[in-house]
């Protein structure tokens, strides 16, 4: 079976660097302010009134500050695999930037294996694939689970 | 502020909630009727209409204040449609509070209605890279319950909260809501039967969600002079409504953002979103939390219901499980909270619900509430939040 072309499943929201990836978002370049997604128009801290932003990768690891997932499909706009297969989802606290950010947990880490507090790191895992492609995302994954999701496709 | 910034309301109307799959107008007209019915006022004495809209029903949704006044017969009276996701109703109260107090009209209705579709709300249709509500359901599947569930289980991470206590809240408020004529589920469960239900967001079970409902709530308010030149000497007053927006940086993670605003660049920590909404309420009101006789929260899911005691300053925080264990928040108790059974057993209308809070807060402290009477209720406080950061908090006294 060929293998299917890699593409992001948004432009511009992450790099596509297989082994260290990394969520792209923007530094005010005023009052040093992050934002993820980017910021492009205007700083949303209120005292400031910048303008111009330095695109950044945001810190690749960070600490889990809650988590859950979903035992139901998720509608539309979501493309789930069928059969369903059900996920985790956690917010992850970047020290860095002092702010968190969420993201699916990588295939085959349910809940029971994860803690409020434990350190996770990004990864790219497919979200879903149409006959040529196969659209990436940004994931979590636990930092001493490095084995429930090195192997590409079906984690059951 | 003004020394007097109350609207008397002369009448409160609901269509009971249901999955009644017929067009929203209907239920925001029994509503409508009932309210008008209830306050003495014929709809054509109302200057103003103001309209919650719907975002799932077309364009009448979109100008909500209009579809009503066309639908209860055009008079000419000015009109006003308000979009704030779970919010709207707030908004349109505020709306019909500000023309009031500003002295442009007298008496005022106040619509919201909703049809919904089954299963999880889901984003406007099309394919919408710009707009964060279509890409979290798209690049994460991150529905409404996730958010509720990682709040939930954060509390259980910091407070000590259980799953016991959540499913208490659920025992409670379908308990409450038994003899509400309006509310959609009058069934009562026990915590067993929560526990046993199936997990939709861990560690938040189907019995624990709010559904999606249709529903109609209306209201008719008018100035102080207005009620009592109508014979209405001590009208039950609105006394503050809360519309405000969070402040920087915002440190929760709120729907339908894929990440918090970062403290890095700013010092300032204030409270948290949640805590102003009903913080601006009682600033407006010139009282406090103490003097609260029940109060209307926005139980999304059970477990967020016990964020709100805590927002709304009924305890400090991470003692919301021991009010609740304490019986404080149950009818009878110190100060019940959502005692027509609340979204629990009312599921959401949308523009309808920060409504139809305020409709039950009138019946309680005008004694009406059958079944489910809060004694000597004298003060109360609805708190919600929509989407995209809308506060929303109304006090209502007597």
């Amino acid at each position: 079976m060929p293998t299917k072309t890699r593409v992001p499943a948004i432009e511009g929201w992450f790099t596509m660097d297989d082994q260290a990836p990394a969520l792209l978002g923007s530094r005010c370049t005023s009052c040093g302010n992050f934002a993820f997604p980017k910021e492009t128009y205007f700083c949303r801290n209120p005292h400031c009134q910048g303008t111009e932003f330095a695109e950044t990768p945001l810190s690749r690891t960070g600490k889990i500050w809650s988590y859950t997932n979903a035992g139901y499909q998720p509608p539309e706009p979501y493309v789930a695999a069928d059969p369903y297969v059900p996920f985790a989802i956690c917010a992850v606290e970047l020290a860095t930037e002092q702010m968190v950010v969420m993201g699916q947990v990588v295939p085959g880490v349910d809940v029971d294996e994860l803690t409020v507090g434990d350190e996770v790191e990004l990864v790219l895992d497919t979200l879903y694939e149409d006959d040529e492609h196969e659209f990436m995302v940004w994931k979590w994954r636990p930092v001493d689970a490095t084995d429930a999701a090195d192997e590409e496709g079906d984690p059951s | 502020m003004s020394t007097d910034h109350r609207v008397a309301v002369l009448g409160a109307g609901m269509h009971p909630w249901g999955k009644w799959g017929r067009n929203f107008v209907e239920y925001g007209l029994a509503a409508a009727g009932d309210a008008l019915r209830e306050a003495g006022v014929d709809w054509t004495e109302v200057q103003y209409v103001a309209g919650a809209d719907t975002i799932r029903n077309g364009y009448p949704g979109f100008v909500a204040g209009a579809t009503f006044a066309q639908a209860l017969g055009w008079t000419g009276a000015r009109v006003s449609s308000a979009y704030a996701a779970c919010a709207s109703g707030a908004q349109a109260i505020n709306n019909a509070r500000a023309q009031i107090l500003a002295g442009l009209c007298d008496v005022a209705l106040v619509v919201g209605a909703d049809t919904t579709p089954k299963g999880f709300f889901k984003p406007v249709g099309g394919d919408r890279k710009d707009d964060p509500d279509w890409l979290r359901f798209h690049l994460m599947g991150a529905t409404n319950p996730t958010y509720f569930a990682l709040y939930a289980r954060r509390r259980m991470e910091l407070f000590g909260a259980t799953e016991a206590d959540f499913a208490a809240v659920k025992v409670k408020n379908a308990r409450h809501g038994l003899e509400n004529p309006y509310a959609r589920y009058k069934k009562a469960v026990t915590a067993e039967e929560v526990l046993a239900s199936p997990m939709v967001a861990d560690p938040l079970r189907l019995l624990e969600i709010c559904a999606t409902s249709d529903g109609g709530a209306a209201l008719v308010l008018c100035s102080v002079e207005y009620a009592k030149k109508h014979g209405v000497a001590s009208p039950v007053t609105i006394d503050a409504v809360s519309t405000v927006t969070p402040r920087f940086p915002q440190t929760i993670i709120e729907m339908p953002n894929f990440s918090t605003d970062s403290s890095a660049a700013s010092s300032t920590v204030g409270p948290t979103f949640k805590e102003s909404v009903a913080l601006a309420a009682y600033e407006e009101a010139g009282i406090g939390p103490e003097d609260v006789s029940l109060a209307e929260v926005y139980d999304l899911s059970s477990a967020l219901e016990l964020d709100w005691y805590e927002d709304i300053g009924l305890c400090k925080q991470g003692e919301a499980e021991k009010l609740l264990r304490d019986g404080d928040t149950t009818l009878g108790g110190k100060v019940p909270v959502n005692a027509s059974g609340g979204l629990s057993c009312f599921g959401e209308a949308i523009p309808a619900q920060a409504i139809a809070q305020v409709c039950e807060l009138v019946w309680q402290l005008r004694g009406q509430a059958t079944g489910r009477q809060v004694e000597g209720a004298t003060v109360g406080i609805t708190a919600n939040q929509g989407l995209f950061g809308h506060g929303s908090s109304v006090i209502v006294s007597k």
